[in-house]
């Protein structure tokens, strides 16, 4: 309870805050209506019109909610085309563009976790990728992936790969950043001391990364995969939104095509779920083997 | 068994040995004309100030640097060749145990690295803590531990392979008085138990005074031996030794050493 209480605090600002936002950026629309049809409003007429348009400039709260809520359980459940009625995901519903999302994430975030970890072992272990590998994966990170995503889809396309594929790479593009620079990190964290310990022993540099500088980088491991996996979400967002072939990228850009911001800010909401859960698995994966290492106290 | 040889040879020769740094201000003579001997079952102390090359020395006989200029024999072979062999546990100040596994684990860590047997590995370990007291922690983690046993565990670990050398860099230097005396005392018996040789780095007289058989009392700048003092107290030595008329006496000679030295002007 008295974790909750300051989250559930924070939340209600954060709702209250949207609330008036909404009234103060719809009640222009509103007023030039009312204009138009020659009707004085009072407050309390703008104040119910705000919160119940059909293309807000920024949908309420509830407004939101109802529209997730209509693109997910509704749809499959009683939609012509929802998995009840046709078996198969409805291409209308969050769910089935969430899964198109996530399954790009997961991809791209092994794909990106796998390439950084090899990537950090490489620069700890030799001296000439130590100098020129870290140089380049900065300068990588400094492009704008808005800018290259198209590139890369058109390039991938050229040779034959579509859908999920580039998707992927840009979502390990961005992630394998993080992975390298905190595994570098990680990899190098035990002492001079432990190092001249295995030393004594001659142990072989094999032995002293699976014993030493592997265990001991870990918790820099789970650090960096948490922030990679969700920039490898922003990335396959980003890959959606070039293809318009379905997930969350595609209906964020849908949404602002046709002014449907309630639609947006469904999409917004459903990517922001994943991320958190996301996050949240990553760090129920650390705490496992944290706890089994025993670390956790 | 190896064979070291019988008491009285030589198990850590030097000649002449030094050892110079290149650094970005000229070369730091680290040691110059360390000529010492080191025989079978002795408890060798090394003591003086920050700089004067006591640690340099012990890392020598490890191997962990190496000699610019005289000759340096561990066991009779290279300290590289000797390295190879196994010929000794080390102990650094710190006990640096890995935080990710227990006791047990930490001890076992040389004897994975060095291709033991499971069977061996665990009666072993089982061993070496019964040596240093801490049988009954071996599942224990070493966060769950006190500093004192701590490095009672660093010292199970240098010991869990059977060296004939203990080399010990400050073991006890980040301790409390208190356990240091106790630490000080178990390591007395466990030498008279193993009769290992023991090179012992401190920054105490008392300590060094103690423990040794020989005093090694060394000065920086450029870093070598004053004097080297052989013991004339007795192998068995109770805690209230350092009271005894000898004690004194040879604890007054090491500090002159030191002071000789000029190891106290600054």
């Amino acid at each position: 309870m008295n974790r909750l209480l300051p989250i559930l605090t924070v939340v209600a600002a954060i709702v209250a805050i949207w609330y008036v936002a909404t009234i103060w950026m719809n009640a222009q629309w509103t007023r030039d209506q009312a204009e138009r049809a020659g009707v004085e409003l009072s407050f309390r007429d703008i104040v119910t019109d705000t919160l119940a348009q059909d293309r807000p400039v920024l949908p309420a709260p509830h407004q939101v909610v109802a529209e997730l809520w209509q693109l997910t359980w509704v749809e499959e459940t009683t939609g012509r085309r929802g998995i009840v009625k046709s078996g198969t995901l409805s291409n209308r519903s969050l769910v089935h563009h969430g899964w198109l999302t996530l399954s790009a994430t997961a991809l791209g975030f092994a794909i990106g976790t796998g390439l950084g970890f090899l990537l950090a072992v490489g620069i700890v272990h030799n001296r000439a990728m130590d100098l020129s590998v870290m140089p380049w994966a900065i300068a990588s990170q400094t492009i704008p992936i808005l800018a290259i995503a198209p590139m890369i889809i058109v390039v991938l396309a050229s040779v034959g790969l579509t859908g999920i594929v580039p998707k992927a790479v840009i979502s390990a593009y961005l992630s394998f950043f993080p992975v390298v620079v905190g595994m570098v990190k990680g990899l190098r964290s035990p002492e001079v001391a432990q190092l001249d310990l295995l030393r004594t022993y001659s142990a072989s540099a094999a032995q002293a990364f699976w014993k030493l500088r592997l265990p001991a980088s870990l918790p820099y491991l789970f650090a960096s995969m948490k922030v990679g996996i969700a920039a490898a979400l922003v990335g396959a967002i980003v890959g959606e939104l070039p293809v318009q072939q379905g997930g969350l990228g595609a209906r964020l850009l849908a949404g602002s095509y046709y002014g449907q911001t309630a639609q947006i800010w469904a999409a917004l909401f459903t990517a922001a779920i994943l991320a958190a859960l996301l996050v949240g698995s990553v760090g129920a994966v650390e705490r496992a083997v944290l706890r089994r290492q025993g670390m956790a106290r | 068994m190896r064979d070291t040889g019988a008491p009285g040879e030589p198990v850590i020769e030097a000649k002449d040995l030094g050892l110079t740094f290149d650094t970005n201000d000229g070369p730091v003579h680290a040691l110059t004309g360390v000529t010492l001997r080191i025989e079978k079952g002795d408890f060798v102390s090394f003591i003086g100030p920050s700089g004067c090359g006591k640690t340099t020395f012990l890392r020598c006989v490890a191997a962990l640097e190496h000699p610019t200029s005289g000759t340096l024999t561990v066991n009779g072979m290279s300290p590289d060749a000797a390295r190879q062999r196994r010929a000794y546990g080390y102990v650094f100040q710190a006990a640096g145990l890995y935080p990710w596994r227990t006791i047990a684990g930490n001890v076992k860590l040389p004897l994975e690295i060095m291709g033991f047997s499971r069977a061996e590995q665990e009666e072993r370990v089982r061993n070496v803590l019964e040596l240093v007291d801490l049988d009954g922690f071996g599942k224990k983690y070493p966060w769950q531990l006190s500093g004192g046993m701590q490095q009672r565990a660093s010292i199970a670990r240098a010991l869990a392979f059977d060296a004939d050398i203990l080399l010990m860099d400050e073991p006890f230097g980040a301790l409390d008085e208190i356990v240091r005396d106790r630490l000080n005392e178990e390591l007395l018996k466990l030498w008279a138990r193993t009769g290992k040789t023991i090179g012992f780095v401190t920054h105490s007289i008392p300590e060094a005074v103690y423990l040794s058989t020989k005093i090694v009392v060394m000065s920086p700048r450029p870093g070598r031996i004053t004097d080297v003092i052989d013991s004339p107290l007795p192998r068995a030595r109770p805690l209230d030794i350092r009271d005894s008329a000898e004690f004194i006496a040879v604890a007054h000679r090491v500090r002159e050493g030191l002071r000789a030295g000029h190891g106290y002007d600054e």
